[in-house]
């Protein structure tokens, strides 16, 4: 094979480079350069016409001085006037040119992009890759306007060479990512899906990262690729070590290849057909049985090659957390890896347990490895390893190893790296109180933290112990003597002496019975400790001061004389000067019971999610950084899983309680202006209650991808307003709605049925909406209010598009509302002789609509009057002669008009058959009317 | 702040940088836009990042929001930027899988040959890389279609 020399080709490139190379100093360089720049322009202003070689050589110093970090102000053109050029090295420069000096000259897009064009149809494959890498790199909005239409038919021509192909697939994906809007696959999906068939290699490499972005986009129109991707990748698994040539690297067949297509089924639920899933069982279990088989090859990358496979099809088991059987499996190859030899292994394997630990089937088989991850905790030299066997310690944490899990980070965190300790000190204090049997322990352990690592424990984790002492009386003696014990201490934390002078203030008199921590010995100690404090803490120790002369009267003469001395009652700082005056004046002329009122036991806190649980949640979760930034959700299934217990973690959002003043509608912003797109129904979402009226909406374009819908189930809530909307293995969605008039509110909740956090939880309505909180625990469910305004008689429901993460995989979803007509109808109550009045009133043939239907339910009298008074209307007796006949009346409110509507439906038992007749004022109601009601009965 | 994210959410490769344990840049690929200041910040925190670890430490490092998967080759730190759940040996063999290249067709690569032949560099990324992901992963046929194209004229 010929070696590249040095700059071959361009010899005056070269002498420049090894010029610049040579130059002693900044200055010189600078020099060298700027005598380069003026060279060139003089060329490019010149007479003489440069020819092709000359041009390309002068545009990639051009090049070159750039990439040191120099401005290139001129040369452009040049660059351009390259792509012309019939020879591939010019062009090759001139599209090089572009694609790294494009960032600061966007005009220069318009310039090339019939270079492109011209390319693009050359029907030679160098030049119409050098094209479309153009594209790719550059991929701006004016170019997916240019070429988005035309890729797709490269991508998928018969006569397309392999390597286009491959250029073409990426090429439409980084399209798709800069203007998804532009790029429609339609009439090409199944086509491109077929790539993955494809019998190059390289092509399948390259289609396979469009397909899994398309496919997370629409999932239906892309879930043929599964089947697809199972048997590619049976092939690759089952294909001896050799068989695959070009394409196995160091003894392993297509390693990149085989992760992408796992990753593919990643997107996807397990398969559905029991041969296709079957066949991927087979390959799961083929993948950890060759992580059992002695090595190919002693090379890391033999090992690295196959592992990556190996972790990437773990990550497809955890995703499907549904094969106990593989799941342990999984773990017991992890838990091998820990013990390897390399750091690599040792770190991944942790932190892929992390996720499986949060699986119901893997969870005991990785607490057995407890005593590895702890030592690893103790001995891995990389801080990053560490901080891996802590997150796998506490993700592994329940009530059984809480305690020497507890002890042993407690015990790391003398020694830990100061990077991690906070996050350390956080998990240590939601693990103490989550697992707390004995509150005593818990006590200790806080203790403990604030003794060991006081300067990381913030202020959320001792307003914790005390939110707990306080509101638990078994445990106060305790805590008041153990912080007596812990103060003790001749240096210790102010944390502690916070914590301490909090409890005794309160708790004190329970141990003032031992000589040993008589009144006077705590205020003594408490008070030694005074003059180290700062100013919050001594504010504090006053207040506990004067809770002490309440406590015990005998310290009451001690203490106003500290409060008197000049050090106090004239202190520099306002806030401990109006502490010890008004301390002292209350203490002096209070008369004991009133001294007792003021200074009475705390009451009980109310209870809410752990301050430090949010804490955690902000420093670690996607919960900290706005909603477009969601992505970056940690470790997902890792953080902050086993919420199970702790189901209430998001009730503290405060949202209006759907029972109290459900039609509150007057808290709802002024609702107003319709969106173009919003058909008749103005919707507007808002996430909690409390968001400021004036916080602008978020207007969010349509976004119908009708491929994932479930329309159905709406149907369901055309007579009733309450009840589960949706449900899955993963989700519940309840509903709670409300109407009066034209106006609704609707409740939903969106339930977490797992033990893993959704992160990046958004909703998107087809009107207008706001978002909702954006990560909802396991086991915990958040709230979605929605306020509802019918503008106008309206026949298709608003949709509901609903994405998060779980695992790491995104879950996508659009749900219609069960938002329908007939719930803005108000009964109208009438007697017979009126009802058949209005009934020939309405005569027209148009505002009559009739449908006569199968019976799909049992023809139960009192359930069809349910359901008729589900509907909204008043249902009316006595008045159709037959008395087997139902007939409603009411009239339907938008904000437009009214439309009254009379209903009579016509059950024929023998037959087992309806009729259904609607008849209103406006032709549409009656229609939709009768289409919503011949699916209810 | 700078925001490392895109839309629609689809993993890709952030940017795979070549640096020398002075921190001289020998390859900036991006892909993902940036304006020039975040370039350099984002040079200087990787050199940063990279260069205090041993061999006795991941060849991952936590980075922003993302994770360096890089590999150190006599003095050049070769390091690619990807989310936080991408498969990391893939990565890192992909890294290995590209030097090889590099070394197979500048016979014996050095950091020279990555100074003199810069534009070369970038072709052989872009047979291999494109868009942010792994484009062709086969070393016959990459060096096959360089040599072809070195062929040209």
């Amino acid at each position: 094979m010929p070696a590249v020399s040095k700059g071959d080709g361009m010899r005056g490139l070269a002498v420049f480079i090894s010029d610049i190379r040579n130059c002693k100093s900044k200055e010189a360089e600078i020099k060298r350069i700027n005598k380069e720049l003026a060279n060139i322009r003089s060329k490019f202003k010149g007479d003489k016409a440069l020819d092709g070689y000359s041009k390309k050589k002068y545009v990639c110093k051009l090049l070159f001085i750039f990439l040191l970090g120099h401005d290139i102000d001129f040369g452009h053109m040049e660059a351009v006037n390259l792509l012309s050029s019939n020879k591939y090295t010019e062009k090759q420069i001139g599209y090089l040119f572009i694609s790294v000096l494009v960032n600061s000259n966007s005009e220069l897009i318009r310039l090339i992009n019939n270079a492109i064009k011209n390319d693009l149809s050359s029907r030679n494959p160098t030049f119409m890759c050098l094209a479309l890498h153009c594209i790719a790199n550059v991929g701006s909005r004016e170019m997916a306007e240019a070429f988005a239409g035309e890729i797709p038919r490269i991508l998928v021509a018969g006569d397309t060479m392999d390597s286009v192909k491959q250029s073409a697939a990426l090429c439409l994906l980084r399209l798709y990512k800069t203007s998804p809007d532009l790029v429609l696959m339609g009439e090409w999906t199944s086509r491109v899906v077929h790539l993955l068939n494809d019998q190059h290699m390289g092509v399948v490499t390259a289609a396979i990262s469009l397909i899994t972005c398309l496919s997370q986009k629409n999932p239906d129109e892309f879930k043929t690729c599964v089947s697809l991707a199972v048997s590619r990748l049976s092939r690759i698994v089952s294909s001896a070590s050799t068989d695959l040539q070009d394409y196995t690297y160091y003894f392993v067949p297509a390693p990149w290849l085989s992760c992408k297509l796992l990753r593919l089924l990643q997107c996807y639920p397990p398969p559905e057909d029991g041969a296709v899933k079957g066949r991927l069982v087979e390959c799961l279990e083929t993948i950890l049985n060759k992580a059992q088989e002695p090595p190919k090859s002693k090379k890391v990358q033999h090992s690295n090659a196959k592992n990556a496979i190996l972790f990437e099809a773990i990550s497809l088991i955890i995703h499907y957390d549904s094969e106990p059987n593989l799941l342990v499996r999984a773990c017991n190859q992890l838990g091998q890896f820990l013990q390897h030899r390399e750091t690599n292994l040792r770190y991944l394997a942790l932190e892929s347990m992390c996720t499986l630990a949060s699986s119901e089937f893997s969870h005991e088989a990785v607490k057995t490895h407890i005593e590895t991850v702890i030592n690893a905790l103790k001995t891995e030299r990389d801080v990053s390893v560490r901080q891996r066997a802590a997150d796998l310690l506490y993700a592994m944490c329940d009530r059984s190893n809480a305690k020497q899990i507890v002890a042993e980070m407690l015990s790391y965190l003398e020694t830990a790296d100061y990077s991690i300790r906070e996050e350390m000190v956080l998990k240590v204090a939601i693990l103490a109180e989550k697992y707390a049997v004995d509150y005593s322990w818990y006590v200790d352990t806080i203790l403990n933290l604030i003794r060991i690592a006081g300067d990381y424990v913030s202020e959320e984790v001792w307003y914790r112990v005390i939110q707990i002492v306080i509101n638990r009386d078994d445990v106060q003696g305790y805590a008041a003597k153990t912080v007596f014990e812990a103060l003790q201490a001749p240096a210790c934390h102010e944390n502690m002496v916070k914590v301490g002078g909090y409890i005794l203030g309160e708790f004190g008199n329970l141990i003032a019975g031992d000589p040993r921590s008589s009144p006077l010995v705590q205020f003594n100690l408490l008070h030694s400790k005074f003059h180290l404090c700062s100013v919050p803490t001594r504010a504090l120790l006053l207040s506990a001061y004067i809770k002490f002369i309440n406590l015990f009267p005998e310290t009451k003469s001690t203490i106003q004389e500290v409060l008197r001395s000049d050090s106090q009652i004239r202190n520099s700082d306002v806030e401990l000067q109006q502490r010890a005056v008004e301390y002292l004046k209350l203490s002096s002329i209070a008369s004991t019971d009133v001294l007792a009122t003021v200074l009475e036991e705390m009451p009980p806190f109310p209870e809410r999610e752990s301050s430090i649980l949010a804490k955690l949640k902000k420093k670690k979760g996607p919960g900290a950084v706005s909603v477009n930034e969601l992505e970056e959700g940690k470790r997902e299934g890792g953080e902050l899983n086993g919420g199970g217990e702790r189901g209430g973690d998001s009730s503290a959002i405060s949202t209006p309680s759907p029972s109290a003043d459900l039609l509150g509608l007057r808290a709802g912003p002024p609702v107003t202006a319709a969106a173009p797109s919003a058909g008749s129904l103005l919707v507007d979402v808002f996430s909690e209650a409390g968001v400021n009226d004036d916080v602008p909406f978020l207007a969010v374009p349509a976004c119908l991808s009708a491929s994932h819908t479930l329309l159905s189930l709406a149907l369901r809530f055309v007579c009733k307003n309450n009840g589960v909307l949706f449900e899955n293995q993963l989700l519940q969605i309840g509903i709670k709605s409300e109407y009066r008039q034209n106006l609704g509110r609707m409740y939903l909740f969106y339930g977490n049925k797992t033990s893993v956090q959704f992160v990046t939880f958004t909703t998107t309505l087809n009107v207008q909406a706001k978002p909702v909180e954006p990560l909802i625990e396991g086991g915990a469910q958040v709230q979605q209010v929605i306020n509802i305004e019918c503008l106008t008689d309206f026949s298709d429901a608003p949709l509901l598009n609903i994405k998060f993460r779980y695992g790491g995989a995104l879950q996508n979803l659009t749900l219609k509302l069960p938002v329908t007509i007939n719930k803005f109808f108000q009964p109208t109550e009438m007697a017979s002789h009126d009802f058949f009045q209005r009934w020939k009133q309405l005569s027209l043939p148009q505002q009559e609509a009739q449908k006569i239907f199968k019976a799909n339910h049992a023809m139960d009298t009192e359930v069809l009057k349910a359901k008729l008074l589900g509907l909204g209307m008043a249902l009316l007796e006595n008045v159709d002669p037959n008395p087997e006949n139902f007939v409603c009346a009411g009239v339907i409110q938008t904000k437009a008009q009214q439309v009254g509507s009379l209903l009579r439906l016509e059950p024929n038992a023998q037959a087992q058959m309806y009729r259904l007749t609607v008849r209103s004022s406006k032709d549409t109601v009656s229609k939709r009317l009768c289409e919503l009601l011949a699916e209810q009965f | 702040v700078l925001s490392l994210t895109v839309q629609p959410r689809c993993k890709i490769i952030r940017f795979i940088l070549i640096q020398n344990r002075a921190g001289k840049t020998r390859l900036a690929k991006w892909y993902m836009q940036f304006d020039d200041d975040e370039k350099q910040k984002l040079i200087e925190e990787v050199h940063a990042v990279v260069t205090v670890r041993d061999a006795k430490h991941t060849n991952f490092v936590e980075f922003r929001n993302f994770k360096i998967i890089y590999r150190r080759y006599a003095g050049l730190y070769f390091c690619i930027c990807v989310d936080v759940t991408d498969n990391n040996l893939a990565y890192l063999e992909a890294i290995h899988n590209f030097v090889e290249v590099l070394n197979e067709y500048f016979h014996n690569v050095c950091e020279l040959d990555l100074v003199f032949n810069f534009y070369k560099v970038y072709t052989v990324v872009d047979e291999m890389f494109l868009a942010g992901e792994i484009r062709e992963t086969s070393q016959t046929k990459v060096l096959k279609q360089l040599l072809m194209l070195q062929s040209l004229e």
